[in-house]
């Protein structure tokens, strides 16, 4: 058995497993943990697809920074609150799940009819499209083909930075703390 | 590279179903989000999957961006979830019907 194909199949359960696992977990931390290894096991697949630089990136940037602002927020909030598993609608669960199945069947016979179930990459990717590597190579196509589009994606991590701010800044005056507890304990039921 | 290409994209569609169903299933805005995040992950999958089966770095390029554009969502995302939780005192997307009619 070739080496990829061994690593393949020991990280695909792997991430498919701690996937379901995270939906079943009450707790949100553990769920944010099993994310993680969910995206450490993606990371490992691109590896596999000769992406060496999303490799990376996949590590630095979710398994390490979305993560962490999850984590973040989660402590914020309290980590104490569960999710409540009651079911409010009538048969919601049985059948989000039986379309989630429906939806990765459909998947699964797109891809057989569309790339063929054992078509394999040419070979020769390493070589040529990396040539003098990954990093050069993304970067040529980035800056060159989509040097456009990358600017614009400054712009919108700007705008997303100071709606951040804006969104969880705290209004000092705009109301007592009669009022909010007023409205906490009226309106709306605790969870 | 002896894998076939299709089982990494079946893998990226059991991923993005797994994620569907925890939108559709889970009641607590973050793990919601987390799901969404499981989807965009299945879907860069596919994208780098792609690139590497055709031999061009556009896939490549276009999960990149994926990633800055998903990194984008979860800060106001996860902005908006907290503006809810203290004007609501909950993250339970079945308690905050201060719209519903």
């Amino acid at each position: 058995m070739p080496l990829d194909n061994v690593v393949f199949w020991v990280f695909a359960p792997v991430s498919v497993g701690s996937a379901i696992v995270m939906l079943t977990r009450r707790n949100a931390v553990h769920a944010a943990l099993l994310l993680v290894v969910n995206l450490f096991c993606l990371s490992v697949m691109y590896l596999l697809l000769d992406a060496p630089f999303l490799f990376a990136v996949q590590i630095v940037v979710y398994a390490g920074a979305i993560m962490v602002l999850f984590l973040f927020v989660i402590m914020l909030l309290g980590v104490d609150r569960g999710d409540d598993l009651k079911e409010r609608l009538l048969g919601q669960r049985p059948l989000a799940i039986l379309l989630g199945v429906g939806v990765a069947l459909e998947l699964f016979l797109a891809v057989r009819a569309g790339v063929g179930l054992s078509t394999r990459a040419p070979p020769g990717f390493a070589e040529q499209v990396n040539a003098d590597g990954n990093t050069q190579a993304l970067a040529e196509v980035l800056f060159r083909d989509y040097f456009l589009p990358f600017e614009v994606t400054s712009i919108l991590l700007i705008v997303a930075a100071i709606a951040a701010m804006v969104l969880a800044q705290r209004k000092a005056k705009a109301v007592t703390q009669a009022e909010l507890d007023a409205r906490a304990g009226g309106e709306v039921p605790a969870a | 590279m002896r894998t076939p290409i299709s089982y990494f994209l079946i893998l990226s569609g059991v991923l993005f179903s797994i994620g569907t169903v925890g939108v559709l299933i889970r009641r607590n805005a973050l793990l919601i989000f987390m799901s969404v995040e499981l989807q965009l992950n299945a879907v860069n999958l596919a994208l780098v999957a792609f690139s590497r089966l055709h031999g061009n770095l556009t896939g490549q390029v276009l999960a990149f961006f994926s990633m800055v554009v998903a990194a984008a969502e979860v800060v106001v995302g996860l902005a908006i979830i907290v503006a809810v939780y203290r004007r609501a005192r909950t993250v339970n997307v079945d308690a905050a019907r201060e719209l519903a009619g």
